[in-house]
């Protein structure tokens, strides 16, 4: 057992699989950093620190230091999976999904659908998403309510350093593209990470409080959020069970609904818009499958429909808190 | 360089080939046969065929929404496109692909693509994963006219250049994108070679109406791209016989255009007063070839109307390795 940042489990984790498999090749903007400048190559080892020591290790042909092309990158990804490679490819912010939405939707989520299950594409597509840098609406968005929307896509939402690790290996070991969401506020968290050979399956949600009052599910930096709210209902007598559900696509729609079963009472959490969302997706999920269960209407606190807007002021009314959903919590457990 | 008789033979099969599979196609899409879109490759065979001729299964190409003749040429099966087209579960992608996504990675054809320009990004991995490999293997990404307007040939060439990548950026120039002609959309009003040249690339033009030219200028290319001097490009001159899309009216075309260029651009017609005005092969050669390739494609097509349809079980197969 050892102690890491999630940055940390995010690079050392690449960097093993990089060790033992010489398929496994990243590419980036920025991963490689300062190449065809005085202070280069390596001066940068990638912006969020998770490729350091990677050039030196592996050298430009397996660390692929990229010109700002994001279609390029994420299609140079499926190209390198379709023949026979493992490519991990960082996009700087998520935001920038919009530059390369074709090559990820048109082409890696559906090379195995439109070549008839003939070829495979186990291509990452790794991006760090989420807002709180006051970094303003194209630099601080969550993009995983359209991609989970993607048939052919994995996508995966790690909230500790142990499921970065657990979860990148996951997607290491599988053959179909995956987009692996970082949070940009979870990089310095730190957490302890089990040592030996262990994966988490896709799909397998994490219950990280256990309560019989009222469910909160969540991803990513909601997960800590909807703790801290757990830990204050706690406080007078409430129990919540907090679900982290880890891979949104594929989703633990059994982790939802057992627990619903069980506290009647839902609120979910989500760091995008509404509409249309991962909100509403579970809400017509516990709806329709568990509604006799249902004691109360659902909660859904998640940012407005708006862009993430850039004054601090603005961007912490923009963003889930764990006193909107404390408040949440407690309107759904009012209720009658 | 001095082709054989029998690579002569084996290029003239494979352009009658994908002649006679496109020209079928348009009778059988023109009755209602066959469904949804099919843009046809009809009069551009030498391009393939010449590029194609030089590789084997670990080079890859990356096609368009124009593909079958990239696909045949680069070994993919008649019958199994036929039944694709067809839409028949027995087809090469099960029925899932149809016209424009036709693919086999086991003969290193990394699929036609609907979406104009999105197949460079794709070869310059490919290209990568054969520099890492350290083989010679190259990868080779077919574009038109149309898709050089597109960020991402832009994006892919000034990668392939930085990356030193064994990337081939062959333009087919039929002069038409869709229903604009090459004048008015592409900017430069010159040639689209020298849009790969300012990328930083060594750029190679030729007539790709002329199998002998593409072919000579391939080797060349390949041997410069093979020896690992990094990408380079070629822009081939050619013609389109049909529209866009099967039922496109082609009112664009000027008078008299199409029977001319299937009169003076026709590169099967070119190869045939080649071949035989040289003495290397006879009209008969070439006759005997065009009925054994008449019979199999309808042998395809019989096939291709009684092969089993998918099910609706099919719908959620392959979406994924596992879910």
């Amino acid at each position: 057992m050892a102690k890491m940042m999630y940055r940390d489990a995010v690079r050392s984790t690449i960097f093993e699989a990089m060790e033992r498999d010489e398929r496994v090749v990243v590419l980036g903007e920025d991963v490689v950093g300062g190449m065809g400048t005085a202070g280069g190559p390596e001066a940068i080892g990638g912006i969020w620190s998770t490729s350091t020591g990677f050039y030196d290790a592996f050298g430009p042909d397996r660390v692929i230091d990229t010109p700002i092309s994001e279609s390029a990158i994420v299609g140079a990804a499926g190209g390198l999976a379709l023949a026979g490679k493992k490519p991990i490819a960082e996009l700087m912010f998520a935001d920038f999904i919009g530059v390369s939405l074709d090559q990820i939707w048109n082409q890696i989520a559906k090379f195995r659908y439109m070549f008839g299950g003939k070829s495979t594409c186990p291509a990452i597509i790794r991006m760090a998403y989420g807002g709180g840098f006051n970094a303003a609406a194209q630099h601080s968005q969550s993009v995983h309510h359209f991609l989970t929307a993607m048939p052919g896509l994995k996508v995966v939402m790690p909230s500790t350093p142990e499921d970065v690790r657990g979860l990148l290996r996951e997607a290491l070991r599988g053959d179909d593209p995956v987009i692996f969401l970082e949070h940009k506020a979870l990089y310095g968290v730190t957490g302890e990470v089990p040592d030996g050979d262990w994966t988490i399956p896709f799909g397998h949600a994490r219950l990280t409080r256990a309560g019989q009052d009222l469910t909160l599910v969540a991803t990513g930096l909601m997960v800590s959020r909807c703790e801290a709210a757990a830990d204050a209902l706690a406080k007078d007598g409430i129990g919540c069970d907090v679900i982290d559900l880890r891979t949104t696509s594929p989703m633990d729609e059994e982790a939802i609904l057992d627990s619903v079963e069980v506290t009647g009472r839902l609120v979910v959490v989500d760091e995008a818009p509404q509409r249309c969302s991962l909100a509403t997706d579970i809400s017509a999920l516990v709806a329709q499958k568990a509604f006799a269960s249902l004691k109360a209407p659902i909660e859904m606190v998640t940012a407005p429909h708006s862009p993430v807007p850039f004054a601090l002021e603005l961007e912490q009314a923009y963003l889930p808190s764990a006193a909107k959903i404390e408040a949440a919590a407690r309107k759904v457990l009012g209720y009658r | 360089m001095q082709l054989s008789r029998e690579q002569m033979l084996q290029a003239y099969r494979r352009m009658k080939i994908i002649r006679e599979f496109e020209e079928r196609l348009h009778i059988d899409i023109a009755t209602g046969a066959i469904a949804g879109f099919t843009h046809l490759y009809c009069g551009q065979e030498a391009v393939a065929v010449g590029v194609c001729e030089h590789l084997d299964t670990d080079d890859k190409i990356v096609s368009t929404h124009r593909g079958h003749g990239h696909c045949l040429a680069k070994g993919c099966d008649v019958d199994g496109m036929m039944k694709e087209i067809w839409g028949s579960r027995e087809g090469l992608c099960k029925g899932k692909g149809g016209s424009m996504h036709i693919a086999d990675v086991d003969v290193g054809m990394l699929g036609a693509n609907g979406i104009v320009g999105a197949g460079a990004p794709i070869a310059v991995g490919a290209a990568l994963a054969a520099k890492l490999d350290g083989k010679g293997k190259v990868a080779i990404t077919f574009s038109g006219d149309g898709a050089c307007n597109q960020g991402t040939t832009f994006e892919a060439m000034n990668m392939a250049v930085v990356t030193k990548a064994p990337c081939i950026f062959v333009f087919e120039n039929n002069h038409y994108s869709e229903h604009t002609g090459f004048e008015y959309a592409v900017g430069t009003q010159q040639d689209i070679a020298s849009r790969a040249e300012a990328f930083g690339m060594r750029v190679w033009r030729a007539d790709g109406t002329d199998f002998f030219a593409v072919h000579e200028t391939m080797r060349e290319l390949l041997e410069y791209v093979r020896a690992g001097n990094g990408p380079a490009a070629v822009e081939f001159d050619t013609e389109r016989f049909f529209g866009h899309f099967e039922g496109d009216p082609q009112r664009y075309r000027g008078e008299g255009e199409l029977d001319r260029i299937r009169e003076t651009r026709d590169c099967l017609k070119k190869f045939r007063a080649s071949v035989v005005s040289a003495k290397v092969l006879t009209d008969a050669d070439l006759d005997t070839i065009d009925a054994e390739v008449l019979d199999q494609i309808e042998a395809a097509v019989v096939a291709a109307r009684a092969a089993p349809r998918p099910t609706s079980e099919d719908v959620l197969a392959d979406v994924y390795v596992a879910y």
